[in-house]
């Protein structure tokens, strides 16, 4: 069986993020770059598979600047068998389910997992988006992931507003992880060490024949205004008239 | 900063460690200093991330292969948590296992390893006496061969780990007086005539444990002699050089927080109307403390280099060791002053950092020590 992983490179939740004077994206330097969270624990879920079921190649991709090799590496040292990274930039979120669709034709996996949003962008769109292109099934916003013994469906449970849903899905399926699914590892040093022999295919986007252009052009981009300091305020008629009128919260 | 000897592999194994303490250890730090002890289950979790096996062959399930750098990247990250006990009571073993994978026999090595690289069971390194630390070539505990054991008498103390180890290196006089009469040796907890007392009260690393040890006619086979008979004391110098390092890495790690906790506080803090971070005093402290801290990682890094190509800089080693400590002290003492009453509170990170300079400037070689080693080295 074979399972694709799909992972994107974002700056790290910590990281002070500051908007570029031209108001077009951020500012990369001094920013820290990791995994997406989501994406961690759609990895995680694959080497559990592969723990599990034994004959099991867990392949990940990503697509971005060659740089974004750091997290293949990572992503191997937690387990993964090889990696694919497909160099290309300024992609929208079409463009990325463009060239995902045409990886999963050449590598045609079982199931592919993916983050089920970005911590940078948050468009929550690449995985339905994909699963669109291939007219595959998707489960998303997954906490927990069972395949059939005949490894031909999935039983998925499916975070829904207010609740929680069970689903069987056909595989193949794209499945997005939500927080819950699983703790992902650590990148121990044996990992990491192990990961130097794993092979990093690199493939230019503009080889794979589908159109790249984004569809979506950033107009600006602006910081969350900054915070009024508090007030102390004198008297309860006085906080309850603020509240009113100035917050006008009550 | 970045450094030239950056690496894919070195930066994986950086963000893999700042995660694990980030999530494991740091939100914790204040109930373990409290409780004078970690989690045993902390050790596995951190062996198998790798952090006991660099130096240590695969067959003792260690990781095959060394990388001072990466030996920097532990002790400073752990340092981040901001409690030095906790590091010395989940690292303090890293300072036993070298000689033993160097020097011991299969059989030892065959017992001992493979449970500290696992984190099931610890180990601690014996040099200190009541009597004295710096003078290592005077120590009084002796062992006398009987037969085919060696039979051991003394005292050993300031152990890190010494109660919770499994494992001890113990250095013993096996010879005439000074350097040329010193051997080490395997004891195992529970060996007869040997027994542990938890030391009293410290100012610091309160989550580590440490001891006095008592050898009264401890018999132990003259297998397990580690290394050669009054080769001691060579072994004991070679193995100082890499804790030596690991102390070093502690101390920048300690004082990234310092500077680290003082910019977070200097930007909250207002005084006379505006955030602290805007006076130019303050500001200045900042500047002085993040260009120290450059100083010393880059001194830092050139040592991990020489290491790595086996020159061991013993002299950049012990002029980093002071130089490193002092750095910290300053910084301490900064981070501390930009606090004002706040950092003098228990609970607050500055205040435990600023208690626990001491320890490093002290333990694994005093500065005065550092000085005079350095000196020698070049050949005055
Ligand atoms: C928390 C803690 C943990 C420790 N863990 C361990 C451990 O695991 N294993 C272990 O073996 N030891 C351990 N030590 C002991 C440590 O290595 C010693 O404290 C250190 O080597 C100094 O020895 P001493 O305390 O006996 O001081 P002394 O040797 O008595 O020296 C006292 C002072 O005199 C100075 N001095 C000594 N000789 C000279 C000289 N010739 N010229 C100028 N100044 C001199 C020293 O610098 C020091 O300031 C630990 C210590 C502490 C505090």
């Amino acid at each position: 069986m074979k399972i694709l992983v799909a992972i994107k490179r974002v700056p790290d939740a910590e990281t002070t993020i500051k908007v570029n004077p031209e108001g077009t994206g951020i500012v990369n330097a001094g920013v820290k770059w990791v995994v997406n969270p989501f994406c961690e624990i759609a990895i995680e879920e694959a080497l559990k598979i592969k723990e599990t079921k034994g004959d099991v190649e867990v392949v990940l991709v990503t697509v971005g600047r060659s740089e974004s090799q750091e997290q293949l590496r990572t992503g191997l040292a937690m387990g993964a068998d090889r990696a694919i990274l497909v160099t290309a930039e300024n992609l929208d979120t079409t463009g990325v389910s463009r060239v995902l669709a045409k990886i999963v034709e050449k590598e045609s996996p079982d199931v592919v997992f993916l983050g089920k949003q970005a911590i940078d962008d948050d468009s929550n769109e690449v995985g339905q988006m994909l699963a669109q292109r291939l007219g595959w099934a998707q489960a998303c916003y997954i906490s927990e992931f069972n395949m059939a013994d005949d490894a031909k469906s999935a039983q998925v449970v499916r975070e829904i507003d207010g609740g929680m849903r069970t689903d069987k899905v056909m595989l193949p399926a794209i499945i997005t992880a939500d927080l819950r699914l699983n703790e992902p590892r650590y990148a121990s040093l044996p990992g990491i060490m192990k990961a130097r022999k794993k092979p990093l295919e690199e493939i230019d986007g503009a080889s794979l024949g589908v159109d790249l252009e984004p569809k979506i052009i950033i107009k600006s981009m602006a910081p969350p205004p900054a915070r009024a300091a508090g007030r102390l305020v004198e008297s309860v008629d006085e906080l309850i008239n603020a509240l009113k009128n100035e917050a006008k919260v009550l | 900063m970045r450094s030239i000897y950056e690496t894919p592999d070195r930066k994986v194994f950086q963000q893999t460690i700042a995660k694990f303490v980030a999530s494991e250890i740091t939100p914790y730090v204040d109930e373990w200093d409290e409780a004078g002890e970690i989690p045993w289950e902390l050790h596995a979790k951190a062996g198998a991330l790798g952090i006991y096996g660099l130096g240590i062959d695969e067959a003792y399930g260690g990781l095959g292969f060394d990388d001072c750098f990466m030996r920097v990247i532990i002790g400073v990250e752990v340092a981040r948590c901001g409690a030095g006990g906790v590091g010395a009571a989940l690292g303090g073993c890293n300072i036993m296992t070298g000689p033993l994978q160097a020097l011991a026999s299969e059989e030892i090595k065959r017992k001992t390893l493979p449970a500290i690289m696992a984190g099931r069971e610890g180990g601690a390194l014996c040099i200190t006496e009541p009597s004295g630390g710096s003078d290592v070539a005077n120590m009084e505990t002796h062992a006398v061969r009987d037969g085919d054991d060696f039979v051991i008498n003394g005292s050993k103390t300031f152990i890190t780990g010494g109660m919770r180890a499994k494992h001890f290196v113990v250095g013993a006089r096996t010879g005439g007086p000074g350097l040329d009469g010193i051997s080490l040796f395997y004891v195992e907890k529970g060996a007869p005539g040997f027994t542990q007392t938890a030391l009293a009260k410290k100012m610091g690393w309160w989550a580590s444990d440490t001891a006095t040890l008592y050898f009264e006619d401890v018999r132990v086979p003259a297998s397990d002699m580690i290394g050669q008979e009054n080769m001691g004391f060579l072994a004991i110098m070679n193995n100082f050089n890499l804790e030596r390092v690991g102390l070093i890495a502690t101390a920048l790690g300690c004082s990234k927080l310092c500077l680290s906790e003082s910019i977070r506080y200097a930007q909250e803090r207002h005084t006379f109307g505006k955030p602290l971070i805007k006076h130019q005093v303050i500001r200045h402290k900042i500047a002085e403390m993040s260009s120290r801290i450059d100083a010393l990682e880059t001194y830092l890094n050139q040592i991990a280099w020489m290491v790595n190509e086996d020159e061991m800089p013993v002299a950049e080693i012990c002029k980093a060791k002071f130089f490193g400590t002092q750095v910290y002290e300053y910084c301490a003492r900064e981070a501390l002053q930009i606090f004002g009453g706040a950092g003098y509170l228990r609970g607050t990170p500055v205040e435990r950092l600023y208690r626990e300079v001491r320890v490093v400037a002290i333990g694994g070689g005093s500065e005065e020590i550092m000085r005079d080693l350095a000196v020698r080295q070049m050949g005055l």
